[in-house]
């Protein structure tokens, strides 16, 4: 056996180097595959778990119709930005890589995606792009994304619960006050044995207070940060009294028991199952939810009235690595047309893209969908260059400001404040 | 290292080059994937190292900045806690399970295997069962109405509880293969002398194991000063960054916070504390052989 072991220590390094190199030959053949008359190209694409089914229609229906392949590879969530940095450190990044839009300002700003200004300003629609969305890929005034799915964040309610409850079916909340008042109903009547509950939020997750807690700020006239994301005013009224009513509600157990630990990857399953009277949920989940299910869709509001809506969802672009840039526009451009935005994405009740197609065929039979469409105009999406590490990580400042405000010492959140700004300008 | 007495003793000028060449491979293999990643990571920790494009020296600012960051201080102290704690209880869980199913007698297979199996299971796997079992909405345990991981204790206690079934088992093999190297003999001359069982284990037993727990908790404790797994996928760090250990801080700062240059800085400061113990744990492991 000892004496094997010189050989087989020189197989096994052979057998890496021989895998190393592999590695490299795959990727030869994409380079020489550069024009398009060579052929069929076949372009790679990532995305996150959380807009998966999105943008597998998408792929799907591109893939039928043209002879260019996408080959697409899903990633979880929560690792999606890990795994994108390591793909960049190594050059392995895919051709074509969705973003939730958010981070998009931090990748362009790294020089991950590559410039297309040019090609979108050839799109004869490009001015119906949806505005935030394109607001959050242009730096330093070129433009590097194009939208991919779009998710709002709006109030749903279950009309059957509202009715055993004793509330009226067809009137959702027009407040934020209105949604404790209603959810504690719901509480009050029926959450005796501990499955119904009146309402549930992420109470360990950045990205879910950010989703769902910020709407009602803008709602009632105010900001979360400053234009340049580098200010933040979290620290302050109205974002504070949008903490004290949900506080209010935890603290009289009108939302669930495990709200406080819940840390973002089941946060949207409580409601399908029947269990939630009122909670904020994201609009990409109302195509999938159980087709008995009645269900109410408001817009978020602010603590006495308003409306607004987090504008989230991915963007996508090509990778400045990419060799394959023209068959990667191929599936871009053909991704925000009339024929995949109304065929594909309007068909499954998402939300466009592109708002001068907001009143299409499909739209028209449900008018949630109307609705949650209409909100992309009055939504936001808030630009931050260190947005990632400062609200969605988990050890961010954010988390623990939202934390002490909702379940611990009011008392800490303008001085937390202060720890957001220094990661903001950091 | 026991063949070394059987091989026929050699002029020492024809056994050099037979030496280098085995020694080749196993020294080619630490080169490329030791030492040479080791000098890239001196490398960067020097520099701003973005995620594309050149980087740029900037010594010694990635060095300068650590003492300023408070998550890895604090992460610091937690890593340090958790490993004290671990570390005892592990030694001891496992000794006693090493004890208990030591001789050989009917059914004693049975129990090494159950023991042993968890530790068969992926740490990443192990650590999403414990996330469903001990989660009260689907979980089995919700019944109990204990918050397992609602605050900063009970998410400690309930990874430790995760880390010693995922772990016990494995550091009772290398016990119990220190247990079965202890001659019979001395235990029957032990007996014949008249000493009871507790006399024995103190007497003999222990100070026979000396250098199989000395291996033990270097294997421990390095293990859990690394500790990522158990709290990146059961904790996430929670509650209120609770429970981030320093590897956390490491990866935070590498793949959320994309400063590349200051993760590997933070690198190097592990690896030197790494070694550093190490070195110490080395000598008392000398010193428990040679005795």
């Amino acid at each position: 056996m000892l004496k094997k072991l010189p050989a087989l220590a020189v197989a096994a390094l052979l057998a890496t180097s021989l895998a190393a190199c592999g590695g490299g030959a795959e990727e030869t053949p994409a380079t020489s595959q550069e024009p398009a008359a060579a052929g069929p190209t076949t372009v790679t694409m990532w995305t996150r778990a959380a807009t998966q089914a999105q943008s597998e229609r998408l792929v799907k229906a591109y893939n039928a119709s043209h002879k260019n392949q996408v080959k697409m590879t899903v990633i979880p969530t929560d690792n999606y930005q890990p795994r994108i940095a390591a793909a960049a450190g190594a050059k392995q990044l895919p051709d074509i890589f969705a973003s939730d839009v958010v981070f998009v300002p931090n990748y362009t700003s790294q020089g991950l995606f590559a410039d297309i200004s040019d090609r979108i300003a050839a799109l004869p629609f490009k001015d119906s792009l949806a505005p935030s969305h394109m607001t959050l890929g242009t730096y330093e005034g070129r433009q590097y994304t194009l939208p991919h799915t779009l998710d709002l964040s709006v109030w749903f309610w279950n009309k059957d619960l509202y009715e055993k409850a004793g509330l009226d079916p067809e009137k959702g909340p027009a407040s934020l006050k209105e949604f404790a008042e209603q959810a504690t109903t719901v509480q009050e009547k029926l959450g005796a044995d501990g499955k119904v509950h009146g309402t549930f939020f992420g109470g360990n997750c950045g990205g879910c207070y950010v989703f769902t807690f910020w709407p009602s700020v803008w709602a009632a006239g105010g900001e979360v940060m400053n234009a340049d994301g580098t200010e933040s005013a979290v620290g302050s009224s109205p974002m504070t009294d949008v903490f004290s009513i949900y506080r209010g509600l935890y603290e009289n157990k009108v939302s669930g028991p495990t709200t406080k630990e819940e840390q973002g990857p089941t946060w949207t399953g409580f409601f399908p199952k029947g269990e939630i009277g009122v909670m904020p949920m994201p609009s990409t989940t109302l195509g999938s939810m159980p087709a008995e299910m009645k269900i109410g869709v408001a817009p978020i509001a602010g603590p006495d009235g308003g409306e607004s809506t987090f504008v989230g969802g991915d963007s996508v672009g090509i990778s400045s690595t990419s060799t394959n840039v023209d068959a990667a526009w191929e599936f871009l451009s053909w991704s925000v047309s009339d024929e995949a935005q109304v065929e594909v994405m309007a068909k499954n009740k998402d939300v466009l893209a592109r708002v001068d197609l907001a009143n299409n065929k499909y739209s028209a039979e449900d008018p949630r969908v109307v609705l949650i469409n209409s909100l992309v105009g009055k939504g936001r999406t808030p630009y931050a260059l260190k947005f990632g590490e400062t609200f969605n990580d988990p050890q961010g400042p954010w988390l623990r400001l939202a934390r002490e405000a909702v379940f611990g010492d009011v008392a800490k959140v303008a001085e937390l404040n202060e720890t957001i700004n220094q990661s903001l300008t950091q | 290292m026991t063949v070394e007495p059987t091989t026929a003793p050699r002029p020492a000028r024809r056994r050099a080059p037979a030496g280098w060449a085995y020694a080749a491979p196993t020294a080619l293999i630490v080169l490329v994937l030791f030492i040479a990643p080791l000098v890239l990571v001196v490398f960067m920790s020097l520099n701003k190292w973005p995620l594309l494009g050149a980087a740029k020296l900037n010594f010694p600012a990635n060095y300068t900045k650590i003492p300023g960051d408070p998550l890895f201080l604090d992460s610091v102290l937690f890593t340090l806690k958790y490993t004290v704690i671990i570390t005892i209880l592990l030694s001891a869980v496992a000794l006693g399970l090493a004890l208990l199913v030591q001789d050989r007698r009917r059914g004693v297979g049975f129990f090494r295997a159950a023991f042993f199996l968890p530790g068969a299971v992926g740490f990443a796997a192990a650590g999403l069962v414990f996330y469903g079992m001990l989660n009260n909405d689907f979980g089995p345990f919700g019944f109990l109405g204990v918050n397992w991981i609602g605050s900063p204790n009970m998410a400690l206690t309930s990874t430790i509880i995760l880390v010693l079934w995922r772990f016990a088992g494995f550091n009772m093999l290398i016990l119990l293969t220190g247990l079965q190297a202890i001659p019979v003999e001395v235990y029957e001359a032990a007996r014949a002398d008249g000493a009871n069982r507790w006399q024995i284990f103190r007497r003999i037993t222990l100070p026979l194991l000396r250098p199989t727990i000395a291996l033990m908790l270097i294997l421990s404790i390095t293990g859990s000063l690394l500790a990522f797994d158990q709290f990146f996928i059961f904790t996430n760090g929670g509650p209120d960054n609770s429970t981030v250990s320093m590897v956390m801080v490491v990866y935070r700062n590498a793949f959320f916070r994309f400063d590349l240059g200051g993760a590997a800085a933070l690198s190097m400061v592990l690896l030197v504390v790494l070694v550093a113990l190490n070195a110490v744990q080395m000598r008392i492991l000398r010193g428990a052989t040679t005795k």
